[in-house]
């Protein structure tokens, strides 16, 4: 009893639970069937990344007090540009890092708009969203394909373990930074000057002020740094995962990002088990059309990840408090 | 003088678009003196401090720290020359720990890394040091006014300030956390801080300050000592005319029962304080005070009984007729004003003009419709009549009453609705933030209704004005009435102990 009050107190009690349930699912379906199992964790991971890091974006503007509903576009322009500079550079990291720069520029507009300006976040984030549709529908070139695509690393002997190994240490390198970046993030949001401040600024930005502390400067890096992280979800696109690209490619993705965000209650680790628990439906639904036993339309499976969404977030997040001044540009006496 | 002013300031002018906000102030402050500056709400109180602190740059003038001029451009600096400074409305993030709100922008770190654990320690060094106790892991939302205000000045002790601002520190406070706080201010002068105190509050300036200084209208008016002056002069100093302290009113004559509450409890989950089987009666010609410490029940409590929120259990009756829950528009109909908490918020729409925020209650009614349209013509009329009647000081009815001032707001809400045939006001907080002169004229207008035979139930956090206006005075502790006392025999002592809620402990120990 003692323990589950500590558990509860500390908040991990839910996610504790629920990772136990998923863990017994896994054991029992790998006895059951162990290579569709793998296939299933391994693509869950897969799908996860992109929004995984979409989520992280939205943590670093949100917490800071900027909302962002562009991460959308930010991902779908850093995909196109990425993939752009592959297709004429044919390096790798220099289209990576030019997709992550692509990112960290919508999202110094994105700050320029909010913080600045003071215009309305959502209507500025639409923009960036609108912007980003545009102008890759209008260069988009049929029929290109990368030169090369991010490839597994494997980690050593950890590699090996059974399950364990393929799943999470044989992956392409943004797959590891995205994993990375989620106990980067934790540690700075939540144990570092930067992070106290950068919370302090999303909750009471003119508290944060009268302590000296510049309220524009740290919303403006935080929001860059934010289109960064969402830059590399755009990369993972078209540079790790597919490897070429396509028109709308993003497909609601940043929008899912931000329903991860809320039920991870802006954390990173929350966001974390969200985004595995999305991409765990979509790696499902995948497999239940692969495997075709079941006679449901196409479309309605389809669904199954973004119901799965709106259950969770409906039902069992109860209520996530956003940051109190999240979405208020900040005006000085 | 032997000691050289440890903060002076020469001239200060600071203007604001259409106002002179400071006008030529100079003031200094000796090392471990409370220094009170005393003045209206608007009178350049604030604005002067926010100077000092660095968060207004003046316009021209000088400031001296310790008899060296010093700029100060952004409260990093005044933190720096260790000015520290409590702001009226907190500044603490309600979500952080108090470790984690002391040390923001000061944060205890190696190489960026937070250093909880150290910042803790020398947290509890000052907090003993100075005799201020509060737990350093608690969640400041958590914690009782008092004691955040407490975090607010160690917040500063902790930026080792020997300068100390105080903004009107005690308009939050109960009698009894007012009297800690004046001997907190004692403690700390006695180590040799000195603090700056701001008030409008005549009787508190008169027992803590060593030095008064009077501010109207952007300038220093006066100086003096408590021992040299005495309330009356001091308002009549800061307002520049006489002002009657006391709210001058006849024996109440009240009749029979016009609004009654009937066991009314609201329950919100996730809610700190609810309402707690409420009865009350406000009789015909009466005024009804609700004491009690903020967010003990009070919004709650009001809000229930105006139709803006709906009750668990319970009733209301207007003369004896039981109203409906949650429909504001049938209580108006049924002859109830609210003047509510928060005047911009809620008691009008601040982009409308004054013309339309004066016929929010009876736009529909004759003679403000001509069938499905306005009658332009007469909501004019009724505006012009209302801002004579009630002197609200505005160039144009159609300007937006977002562009009044406090009081001239509160004087637009109380036309509103006063000037209808009401039976019970429910007038919550109606003179907060507001001036001496505002003050007084609300006051007078309560009492009137009061003598034409009007029930009004006033709900005040500022015991003095409870304590003047009210024939009856029940108290509010955490969602219930804990006692009702007639006015006549009721002390400050007596008052303070109810809304602390110590009689209930007693009554609880006892049975226990």
């Amino acid at each position: 009893m003692n323990l589950i009050n500590y558990l509860k107190s500390k908040k991990m009690l839910v996610p504790l639970a629920l990772g136990l349930v998923a863990f017994v699912i896994v054991i029992i379906a790998y006895s059951i069937n162990g290579q569709v199992t793998q296939a299933v964790l391994a693509s869950t991971i897969r799908q996860s990344t992109p929004i995984l890091l979409g989520a992280l974006c939205g943590i670093l503007c949100e917490r800071s007090g900027v909302v962002n509903i562009g991460i959308e576009g930010q991902m779908l322009l850093s995909a196109f540009m990425g993939f752009m500079v592959n297709v004429w550079t044919g390096n790798l990291f220099v289209a990576v890092l030019a997709g992550m720069a692509t990112g960290a520029l919508l999202g110094l507009l994105h700050a320029f708009m909010s913080v600045t300006l003071k215009l309305d976040q959502i209507i500025g984030g639409s923009v960036i969203n609108i912007l980003a549709l545009g102008l890759t529908g209008f260069f988009y070139t049929a029929g290109l394909t990368t030169k090369g695509k991010l490839q597994p690393i494997s980690l050593g002997f950890l590699a090996e373990i059974p399950l364990v190994g393929p799943v999470l240490f044989r992956n392409p390198p943004i797959t590891f930074v995205a994993i990375l970046l989620v106990f980067i993030l934790q540690f700075v949001l939540f144990k570092t000057t930067w992070g106290l401040r950068t919370r302090a600024v999303g909750e009471h930005p003119r508290a944060a002020d009268t302590l000296g502390i510049n309220v524009f400067t740290t919303r403006y890096i935080n929001v860059i740094m934010g289109g960064a992280i969402a830059g590399l979800a755009g990369a993972f696109l078209t540079l790790e995962a597919v490897g070429s690209f396509e028109r709308n490619m993003t497909n609601g993705r940043g929008f899912v990002a931000l329903a991860v965000m809320i039920f991870g209650k802006w954390s990173p680790l929350g966001a974390w088990g969200a985004a595995l628990l999305f991409g765990f439906a979509n790696a499902v639904q995948t497999q239940i059309q692969f495997a075709g036993t079941i006679n449901i339309p196409h479309q309605f499976i389809g669904m199954l990840p973004y119901l799965l969404t709106i259950i969770v977030l409906a039902g069992f997040v109860g209520r996530a408090r956003p940051p109190a001044a999240d979405g208020e540009p900040y005006e000085k006496e | 003088m032997a000691n050289k002013p440890v903060l002076e300031s020469k001239n200060i002018t600071k203007r604001f678009p259409g106002v002179l906000a400071n006008d030529q102030v100079s003031m200094h402050l000796d090392e471990g003196e409370i220094l009170a500056i005393l003045g209206e709400n608007g009178a350049g109180k604030t604005t002067l401090l926010n100077i000092i602190y660095g968060l207004y740059s003046q316009d021209e003038g000088d400031i001296f720290i310790n008899g060296e001029l010093t700029t100060i451009n952004n409260p990093q600096d005044a933190i720096k020359k260790g000015i520290g400074m409590v702001h009226q409305h907190f500044m603490l993030v309600p979500v952080f720990t108090v470790t984690e709100n002391m040390i923001l922008g000061a944060e205890v770190s190696t190489a960026g890394v937070l250093n909880l654990k150290e910042a803790r320690r020398r947290i509890l060094e000052i907090s003993n040091a100075y005799g201020l106790k509060v737990d350093p892991d608690a969640i400041v939302e958590e914690l009782p006014v008092g004691i955040q205000q407490r975090v607010e000045i160690l917040k500063a002790l902790f930026r080792d300030a020997r300068i100390l601002i105080l903004d009107e520190p005690t308009a939050v406070l109960t009698p009894q956390e007012i009297e800690e706080l004046f001997d907190v201010m004692r403690e700390l002068k006695s180590k040799g801080v000195s603090i700056i105190f701001i008030s409008h509050k005549l009787k508190e300036v008169l027992a803590i300050a060593d030095r008064i200084m009077v501010m109207r209208r952007g300038a220093v008016v006066g100086e003096t000592f408590p021992k040299d002056t005495n309330q009356s002069d001091l308002a009549n100093m800061m307002v520049g005319r006489e002002v009657l302290l006391r709210v001058e009113k006849e024996e109440a004559h009240p009749k029979e029962p016009v609004f009654e509450i009937v066991d009314l409890s609201i329950q919100e989950p996730g809610q700190l304080h609810t309402v707690k089987n409420v009865s009350l009666t406000v009789l015909e010609g009466e005024i009804l005070g609700i004491a009690g410490v903020q967010g003990n029940g009070q919004t709650e409590l009001v809000e229930g009984i105006t139709g803006l929120r709906s009750y668990n259990q319970g009733s209301i009756l207007i003369d004896g007729k039981p109203m409906p829950v949650e429909k504001p528009r049938a209580l108006v109909e049924n002859g109830m004003a609210h003047i509510p908490e928060d005047r911009q918020k809620h008691g009008l729409v601040l982009p409308y003009p004054l013309t339309d925020n004066l016929v929010l209650c009876s736009y529909y009614e004759h003679p403000f419709v001509k069938g499905i349209v306005r009658n332009e013509d007469a909501i004019e009329e009724h505006a012009i009549k209302l801002i004579d009647a009630f002197d609200i000081r505005t160039p144009s009815p159609y300007i937006d009453a977002g562009n009044l001032s406090g009081g001239n707001q509160q004087k637009l809400i109380v036309a509103r609705e006063l000037s209808r045939d009401v039976k019970i006001v429910i007038a919550n907080q109606p003179t907060r933030g507001l001036d001496v002169g505002s003050i007084e004229y609300i006051h007078r207008t309560l009492v009137e209704m009061r003598d034409r035979g009007v029930g009004i139930l006033l709900v005040s956090a500022e015991l003095d004005e409870i304590m003047s206006l009210s024939d009856r005075i029940a108290v509010i502790y955490e969602g219930e009435i804990v006692a009702i006392l007639d006015a006549k025999d009721a002390t400050r002592e007596e008052l303070g102990i109810l809304m602390a809620g110590s009689r209930k402990h007693l009554s609880e120990e006892a049975t226990a």
